[in-house]
């Protein structure tokens, strides 16, 4: 009861004046408030910020003579603080923010999925070595690789196509295979991205 | 590798304003001042 009246004592000095007034009632309350917004927000800058913004309107509506409840300062102060929380959640939800923790990362998860320019040169290196590595097969080899790989025909349009047997299709596909293998091994190229 | 899910604990004496918070707060106080003249309200903020 007696800081009850304290408050409404020291408010009244303030709003005729005494500065020293406010210090005493910020000093005295801080932890209160500081606590009630942290217990909410659960971050320390930005709990310091409505604080901060808190008593700027405390300030405000002191000075402006426009404060009317007498007596229930602290509880006046807490609605403010109160008050603050919820706008700045508000304003939040219109804006989310994820951030990743050290456990979890969003972007482990989310990718984009559109290669970089690094990875998109090497991707592009890659590709035409493969084409001048086909272009050294020998042509029948070469004929059957292209229509299986990159005209995804089947073995049987493949050995109709080039008039020969199914099984003399699928040695030329085996010989080009192999015969990649070689040139890359003599020439160390390397085609992994 | 056991996780621990405990936070640490926050300590009472941390859940208070910095001082240059409250240092700002009575420094912007003191800057500010109302004045009123009839019923057109004037708010100054000195430096």
């Amino acid at each position: 009861m007696e800081q009850t009246l304290q408050d409404s004592v020291l408010v009244a000095d303030y709003i005729k004046g005494d500065e020293k007034a406010l210090e005493l009632l910020i000093n005295r309350h801080s932890h209160r408030i500081y606590s009630f917004i942290f217990s909410k927000v659960y971050d320390k800058d930005i709990t310091e910020d409505i604080f901060q913004d808190t008593f700027i309107k405390v300030i405000n509506t002191l000075k402006r003579g426009n404060y009317n409840e007498e007596g229930k300062f602290l509880p006046w102060v807490m609605r403010i603080a109160h008050n603050l929380v919820i706008d700045h959640f508000r304003k939040n939800a219109r804006m989310p923010k994820f951030e990743g923790s050290d456990d979890f990362n969003i972007f482990s998860v989310l990718g984009d999925q559109a290669l970089n320019i690094e990875k998109q040169i090497i991707k592009d290196q890659v590709e035409t070595d493969v084409k001048n590595l086909i272009d050294g097969l020998p042509d029948d080899q070469r004929e059957v690789l292209i229509m299986r790989m990159y005209k995804d025909m089947s073995f049987k349009e493949i050995a109709k196509h080039t008039d020969v047997s199914i099984n003399t299709a699928l040695g030329r596909m085996r010989y080009a295979i192999i015969n990649l293998r070689k040139m890359v091994e003599k020439n160390q190229i390397l085609l992994t991205n | 590798m056991e996780q621990i899910y405990t936070n640490e604990k926050l300590s009472a004496e941390s859940l208070k304003p910095k001082k240059s918070t409250i240092e700002f707060l009575l420094s912007y106080s003191k800057a500010l001042s109302v004045i009123k003249y009839k019923k057109l309200e004037f708010e100054t903020l000195l430096n």
